[in-house]
């Protein structure tokens, strides 16, 4: 019997948490906008795309130069060196380039956010936006929703390609496969709309869920170092779990059993 | 409602959990007067200006502002009534990528469709007002506590509010900032005509320039009056708070088992 009322119990937390979480982002992004809601998109996507930029870069060109080794060590083995480009394109536009800038963005951002927001909580300053008569769901969460929803695309776009002229660095420069073979085969085995775009439709989604559970945890914080420190934590392992989760779903839909 | 009151609290309620904070507070502050509400440190004194700005809402019990009953508020209204309310944070809350003129210029900007020019009028006006108008390119992490205080203060009177409050002001300030502070707020009340109520523990300062005090302890109102009225109370809980006095109905003991029997392990 106790075992049954625990399960409700936990039932019962898990959907109220769950509709916390979702009238927190519905609140945020339903309704009249911050008059100055341009600006300050403008500036989070800055402070979450402009500046998450470097980490991407550095790590897409390693990325693409490890795949490019792997790869070439084992295509030679079949004599399959021109095939390089393409298991280098499709490995990172259909599942490296989302998933890895999204755990990185969530390392980066996600987590910035969260202490961000949880510091702003801590110090009173989102209780001084309410007593001002500023919804502080529209003024600080709307406009880094946004720019997280907007700039985790374009930094897994991003990543794809300094990771391809990774890849290609060491396949082409160093390793010596055929220049006109790597690009050739590319083209020819990469759908855009198969490909390309499922891959930034995989981007659109991390960045949506990553920013909100940034977002949330520094919102929903207890506003005190411990409990700023734990939400940033909570972030990372959550986003993290969730990416990958979310990425075996989507790759099921869009690529696997599911289509 | 009384319009010689700008607040009214009525047999407000209110509990954290299975913690009780109040139990049937009934407080009323006049237009125009400073009040301070005073009590020892936990009997949610700054829950009550969170239930009077309508952050927290009561279990039970009404409270007016300027004639509305905020727990009744839906969001727009309650967005409205706040309009006429500054809040002067413990902390100051300054917003800390912001350098003092914007922190000032801040619900000018969000409220008003006043030029620039006439914002920089009115924050370089306000920043007077505290004294520090030659602090505004100053970021908040380089000013002093109280400095940062007097910043949110021109922050929190920038639309003209007819309500302020304060959240312990002078706690933590050294002699100086404390009696700029205690002047600031004496002369921003008459000179502005606001009404102004003032959550504090520090009774010597907090008295001095208070037109009436509410002392408040275990969930109720305790004692109420002008200063010199509650120094002559005969209330032991008001004369323990207005005196400073170490032990008597706020006890000196946490509540322990017997000291004889606690020391000996039970081996009585």
């Amino acid at each position: 019997m106790k075992q049954i009322q625990a399960l409700g119990r936990s039932g019962i937390a898990f959907f109220q948490e769950a509709g916390r979480v979702t009238f927190f982002l519905l609140k945020s992004l339903i309704g009249k906008p911050n008059p100055h809601a341009f600006s300050l998109l403008i500036a989070q996507l800055y402070f979450v795309g402009v500046l998450s930029l470097l980490i991407i870069i550095v790590s897409g060109v390693f990325i693409g130069m490890v795949l490019g080794l792997q790869g070439h060590n084992i295509l030679s083995k079949f004599g399959a060196e021109p095939a390089l480009g393409e298991l280098i394109a499709l490995s990172l536009v259909r599942e490296l380039g989302p998933v890895v800038s999204a755990l990185l963005f969530a390392g980066r951002a996600g987590s910035a956010l969260t202490a961000e927001i949880g510091l702003m909580k801590a110090t009173e300053q989102l209780d001084s936006l309410e007593m001002m008569s500023v919804n502080p769901l529209r003024r600080v969460i709307a406009p880094r929703f946004w720019a997280g929803q907007i700039a985790m695309p374009l930094l897994s776009i991003i990543f794809s390609a300094v990771a391809i002229l990774g890849g290609y660095m060491v396949g082409v420069k160093w390793l010596g496969v055929d220049s006109g073979a790597f690009w050739s085969n590319m083209q020819a085995s990469v759908d855009f709309y198969d490909d390309v775009l499922n891959g930034i439709i995989k981007g659109v989604v991390f960045g949506g869920v990553v920013t909100w559970i940034a977002l949330y945890q520094g919102y929903q914080c207890a506003p005190t170092s411990e409990g700023i420190g734990r939400a940033t934590t909570n972030t990372v392992v959550y986003s993290s779990l969730v990416i990958l989760g979310l990425d075996f779903f989507l790759t099921a839909v869009m690529f696997g059993g599911l289509r | 409602m009384d319009n010689s009151y700008s607040i009214e609290l009525k047999n407000i309620h209110f509990s954290r959990g299975s913690r009780v904070i109040f139990s049937g507070v009934n407080i009323q502050i006049a237009r125009g007067k400073v009040t301070a509400i005073m009590g020892p440190s936990g009997t949610g004194k700054t829950t009550l200006l969170r239930l009077i700005g309508g952050q927290l809402s009561p279990d039970k019990g009404d409270c007016f502002v300027e004639g509305q009953n905020v727990p009744e508020l839906s969001d727009k209204q309650l967005y409205h009534v706040r309009r006429q309310m500054g809040m002067l944070f413990q902390s100051g809350a300054l917003f800390t990528h912001l350098n003092v003129f914007d922190n000032v210029a801040f619900p000018l900007r969000e409220h008003s469709a006043l030029s620039e020019s006439m914002i920089r009028d009115i924050v370089l006006m306000k920043l007077q007002a505290v004294g520090l108008r030659g602090a505004r390119e100053l970021m908040p992490n380089e000013l002093s506590g109280g400095m940062a205080r007097r910043v949110a203060l021109a922050r929190a009177i920038a639309l003209d509010p007819s309500i302020i409050m304060y959240d312990e002001p002078f706690s933590g300030q050294d002699p100086i900032s404390m009696a700029m502070l205690v002047k600031l707020v004496r002369l921003l009340n008459d000179a502005l005509g606001m009404t102004t109520v003032i959550v504090s523990h520090d009774v010597q300062e907090t008295i001095s320039i208070a037109d009436e005090v509410y002392v408040i302890a275990e969930g109720k109102v305790v004692g109420h009056g002008t200063p010199e009225a509650l120094m002559a109370s005969e209330s032991s809980w008001v004369q323990q708070f207005m005196r400073g006095l170490p032990d008597g109905p706020v006890p000196f003991h946490y509540p322990a088992p017997h000291y004889h029997e606690d020391l000996m392990g039970g081996r009585l």
